[in-house]
């Protein structure tokens, strides 16, 4: 861990000026995954500048009808927040998919959609990396890539985003509301994160100099036909080889809306428009559900360590999206998968 | 005799300080004007450090030293000199000691500084120069180079010779099966890190505080190593948070540590990162073959059992694998290979079980497909190849139980309900599997000493250099003391961990109970003498025609037992004779002509139940019964921990651990315990039943006692593995299971 400078700010204004100020310097707030980063050498801010004091803690109604979330609120406020539990179950049960009590404690719905991939060589800088030092390459592809993506992947880099909470804000289409020395702006979810392509090291869209104030959540929740349904090695407290959202509305015993978001495979939470689309308008039925998998997971290509989730992510989806349609959603409190 | 203590259900001793945390580890004991060390790793497998520039890193302020092979101090030159109590044959690892570079995460350099941000930081200034060479770490591409150890590593059976002809049997056998099992590197992960704490005192006097299984062993290592006199170095270790086996050797922090004490004058701490821990020590990846021949019946008629396992380039590490097969089966025709792979890794070292896991995990397996092949019930194909003797040597048994394990385990499982076809069972969209498997250990008892203290109150002190891994050594002692000596067990205070104390081996291989506990009871019932005879000798004395036999000793009183007024305290006898204290040292070894004489093992059945969700490929553990035959049971709570934590470990060995290497940069690459993934509370079925079958055997130990520290993990992932067949038809022979190889 290198050595830095500590400053906290008091309001949006002077946190975005201080780091506008510094490029190497890093907001902090739970700290969860900067702190791990920092102690591994792989991230190496002079300056941190803490934002736990910004008043972005809050989570209200928005005149849109929607909820808006405020980036500083924990994820197990947010998960446990009744409006939240109530109306968007489907992001309820992905954050509580996800970690342990004691992180979401500390961990911020900001801090989360930054979070950095857990691929193996990105956290050890005894190794070469893309993400982490550009142009030195990614020994992931052809070496130890369980976790790697099966979507979306460039030969400069395979790494998977991590977080569960994401990709339930991918398949509900939030708005994530950012604020920079120009102002504040909105970016949608589905162009928040990015594909590594050539350029790994950009995880986000999200300016040098911007801050997370919100998360807006538009109107439709979702809320009688959802499931979030995480694989993973072991049946609590491991990252997602496969996790699915799946959220649906009916016309009776016709689909009208679907969404679809898949995490673990990609270096974005992975929502995929066209899988949706073949199933609207189509009855709830194992063969639409597989069909939708195929379309979503038609380009997917497999490495050395991690082809099988092609396969488990087709199971998956199928799975959950009979879950949804169903109305049992996947528990995430005794971690068994139904 | 009725007993108080011995063999009930009494609380660890230690809970309390644990749980308040005034239990001190190695990396906690508060030391003045100390420094801190942090280690430098390669990031290289092999090759050689061209140039190692420390400037950057020594100009940060506070930074006290850096030490690399430039400039570390003279060591000792001998290979003899750094082979600790439980090394394998070869050159134990020097850190520090040279260029070359023998694996991946070596320590290379080693910065002090004042205080320990300082150090971590400093550390990730040192720039390190390698000349890269080819390096090797993949067994099965290098099987093809395996070899037999040349020289046998001290207190590890070498495979039991040839029995008939097992070629010509397998040939000639109406029913048979070959099959090919592979268990993964696996890293003993204790939750506690590697630390070492140097007290540098005046003179040269060292106080080590270190995580260790042997604080003697790393005692004789230091003052071999440095060359310095045993008076000068004592070696604490009285609390260990986990170890497995990964503390039986002096692991290379504590080189460290002394190192930069005794150069700098000053004291000093090192303490190893998560990453650093999969640097040392692991369970070696292994290739097994196994091959069965039988009559349609079931009798065993050819065994074949050969293993292949990786070491290291410097030292031939050996466990005893294939042994097991021909210990537990009577095939007339046998045959056992134990070879070796030479690879650029650290060596292995003994992790829980070590040898047993992988080669009981192999013969358990192929039992149970044998007994499918044969349309055979598994517990009655083992039944029908139960050996009543040590096969390999044909030796009989101090005790084998294992036959009233198999019947307890069963029908505490139910085992007679089960339907044989696989798949046939299902709940849901779950099926259901039940499988077992057998397993053994050894029942080894050690020469070891220990001394008691007798004082007013009374008060009662034990002592031993044994150490405690959270194996519940201090509780098994006090219970031994109090029971001799009939005093309360809150009255007897014990003292380990600490090399200048009664000499003991170190704590590993499950025989720290029968060999601690036999010379805690000899140093006991010593001390119970002396007592006796100032009792006796009391003017007017109401035991003065008594003997020793006849008196019993409870509530701090000797007495007759008929009689309640002929007593005498034991503060009276003490006071009366003007004694302050009684003491008394006994070492107490095992008898050597038992030890021809006898093959000495415990014995389990293990019983799983498994729920396999077939579309997704996940497998969970509802239930186990492990039925356990290891002679005296000292403590049902504690003994039916290290049980039961066996279990845990076995369920780990069987869905989840695995340290994955990535062979093109020879390094160990899930080096967190994100990704090294051990069981988590959700993996653990609420149901973990350990029955301890009745085993009486005055042979085996001096208490009778056969120890418990590994029989829970071995046999537990065959029996995972076989549910998992029930379950699903799916045989899967290479370990952990996981949802790649169930979909």
């Amino acid at each position: 861990m290198n050595r830095f400078e500590y400053a906290r700010a008091s309001d949006v204004a002077e946190a975005v000026r201080a780091r506008a100020a510094d490029a190497s310097a890093r907001f902090i707030a739970g700290g969860t995954n900067l702190i791990d980063l920092m102690k591994e050498n792989v991230a190496r801010p002079t300056r941190l500048i803490d934002i736990n004091h910004l008043p972005l803690r809050g989570i209200e109604d928005t005149d849109a009808g929607g909820v808006r979330i405020g980036a500083l609120a924990t994820n197990t406020a947010v998960a446990y927040d009744a409006r939240i539990e109530a109306r968007y179950p489907l992001l309820s049960s992905a954050i509580l998919a996800g970690a342990s009590p004691q992180l979401r404690n500390a961990a911020t719905t900001g801090g989360n959609l930054l979070q950095r991939t857990r691929c193996y060589y990105f956290y050890d800088t005894g190794t070469p990396c893309n993400k982490r030092e550009p142009g030195t390459g990614c020994p992931a592809i052809a070496g130890v890539n369980r976790i790697h993506a099966i979507l979306g992947a460039s030969e400069n880099c395979i790494a998977t985003h991590p977080s569960d909470m994401c990709v339930a804000l991918a398949a509900l289409a939030a708005t994530v509301r950012v604020t920079g020395p120009s102002g504040e702006r909105e970016i949608a979810f589905a162009d928040f994160h990015r594909l590594p392509g050539d350029t790994p090291e950009r995880d986000t869209n999200l300016g040098e100099d911007e801050l997370i104030t919100a998360i807006d959540l538009p109107p439709e929740g979702f809320a009688s036909n959802y499931s979030y349904l995480k694989l993973r090695d072991r049946l609590s407290y491991a990252f997602a080889l496969v996790s699915v959202a799946a959220a649906l509305t009916f016309d009776g015993d016709t689909i009208r809306e679907a969404r679809l978001a898949l995490g673990g495979v990609a270096h974005k939470p992975w929502r995929d428009t066209a899988a949706e689309a073949a199933l609207a308008g189509k009855p709830a039925n194992r063969a639409t559900f597989e069909t939708a998998a195929a379309a979503l997971l038609a380009d997917a290509r497999g490495y050395s360590g991690n082809a099988f989730k092609i396969e488990l992510a087709r199971r998956a989806i199928v799975r959950a999206l009979s879950q949804a349609a169903a109305g049992t959603p996947q528990v995430q409190t005794d971690k068994r998968v139904r | 005799m009725s007993m108080t203590y011995l063999g009930k259900a009494v609380s660890r001793v230690d809970g309390p300080a644990k749980v308040t945390g005034a239990a001190r580890y190695a990396g906690e004991f508060p030391v003045p004007e100390l420094t801190y060390g942090v280690v430098v790793s390669s990031t290289i497998a092999r090759g050689k450090i061209t140039r190692i520039d420390s400037a950057a890193a020594l100009g940060v302020p506070g930074v006290v030293q850096v030490f690399t092979h430039e400039n570390r101090p003279h060591t000792a030159y001998l290979n003899r000199s750094w082979r600790d109590e439980v090394a394998p044959p070869g050159a134990p690892f020097r850190p520090l000691y040279d260029a070359e570079i023998h694996f991946s995460a070596q320590p290379v350099a080693l910065v002090v500084a004042e205080d320990f941000e300082t150090a971590r930081y400093a550390a990730s200034l040192v720039r390190v120069e390698y000349e890269q060479g080819p390096h090797t770490t993949d067994l099965e591409r290098e099987r093809g180079t395996a070899y037999v150890p040349p020289k046998k590593r001290n207190g590890i059976a070498p495979p039991p010779d040839p029995r008939g002809n097992a070629v010509e049997a397998l040939a000639a056998a109406p029913r048979k099966i070959a099959r090919q099992y592979v268990s993964p590197f696996e890293h003993h992960n204790p939750m506690e890190p590697f630390a070492t704490t140097v007290l540098w005192q005046d003179a040269g006097r060292l106080t080590v505080f270190d995580k260790t299984q042997g604080v003697q062993n790393v005692q004789s290592y230091i003052t071999s190593v440095f060359g310095l006199k045993a008076a000068n170095v004592q070696v604490i270790s009285p609390f260990v948070g986990g170890a497995f086996g990964s503390g039986l050797r002096p692991q290379y922090q504590v080189f460290l540590a002394v190192m930069a004490a005794t150069e700098l004058e000053r004291s000093v701490r090192v303490t190893l990162t998560r990453q650093q821990m999969f640097s040392f020590s692991y369970r070696p990846n292994t290739i097994q073959a196994i091959s069965l021949g039988a009559r349609p019946d079931g009798k065993l008629l050819a065994l074949t059992h050969e293993a292949i396992g990786n070491t290291s380039q410097h030292e031939d590490y050996q466990e005893t694998v294939v042994n097991w097969s021909g210990l537990l089966y009577g095939a007339e025709n046998a045959s056992f290979i134990y070879k070796l792979v030479k690879t650029d890794w650290a060596s292995p070292a003994d992790m829980r079980a070590p040898g047993a896991t992988l080669g009981v995990f192999a013969i358990e397996t192929a039992i149970d497909e044998l007994a499918y092949e044969l349309s055979l019930d598994p517990l009655a194909l083992r039944l029908a190849n139960y050996t009543e003797r040590d096969e390999n040597d044909g030796k009989p048994f101090t005790s084998k139980e294992l036959r009233a394990c198999y019947q307890q385990g069963a029908e505490r499982f139910g085992w007679s309900k089960r339907n044989p076809a696989p798949r046939s069972m299902t709940e849901g969209r779950e099926l259901i599997g039940w499988g077992m498997a057998t397993g053994a250990w050894e029942a080894l008892h050690m020469k070891a000493a220990a001394r008691a203290t007798l004082r007013a109150g009374p008060m009662l002190e034990v002592a031993s250099a044994t150490a405690d891994i959270g194996t519940g050594t201090y509780t098994i002692m006090a219970q031994i003391a109090a029971e001799t000596l009939g005093v309360p067990i809150e009255a007897v205070s014990v003292k380990l961990g600490d090399s200048s104390l009664p000499k003991s081996p170190i704590e590993g291989g499950s025989w720290t109970a029968a060999s601690i506990g036999a010379a805690v009871q000899a140093a006991c019932e010593t001390v119970r003498g002396k007592l006796f005879k100032l009792a006796r000798g009391l003017e007017n004395s109401p035991l003065a025609n008594a003997d020793i036999e006849h008196v019993e000793f409870a509530d701090g009183t000797i007495r007759l037992p008929g009689d309640p007024s002929r007593s005498v305290p034991i503060d009276r006898a003490l006071a009366a004779a003007g004694t302050e204290a009684l003491e008394a040292e006994e070492t107490v070894g095992p008898g050597l002509i038992s030890s021809r004489r006898f093959s000495r093992n415990t014995h389990s059945a293990v019983f799983a139940e498994v729920r396999v969700d077939e579309e997704l490929g996940i497998a969970r553990v509802t239930r186990v019964v492990n039925a356990v035959a290891a002679g005296r049971i000292l403590n049902l709570k504690t003994g039916g921990s290290q049980v039961m934590g066996g279990v845990v470990m076995g369920i780990g060995m069987a869905l989840h651990e695995e340290t994955m290497p990535d062979h093109a940069l020879g390094r160990f690459m899930n080096h967190n315990l994100a990704e090294y993934h051990i069981p988590v509370h959700a993996d653990i079925p609420a149901a973990i039943e350990v029955i301890f079958v009745e085993e009486h055997d005055p042979e085996v130990s001096p208490l009778g006692v056969k120890g418990l520290g590994e029989i829970g993990i071995v046999g537990t992932a065959a029996a995972i593995g076989n549910a998992i067949y029930h379950a699903t038809g799916k045989r899967v022979r290479d370990l952990p299971i996981t949802i790649d190889k169930l979909l």
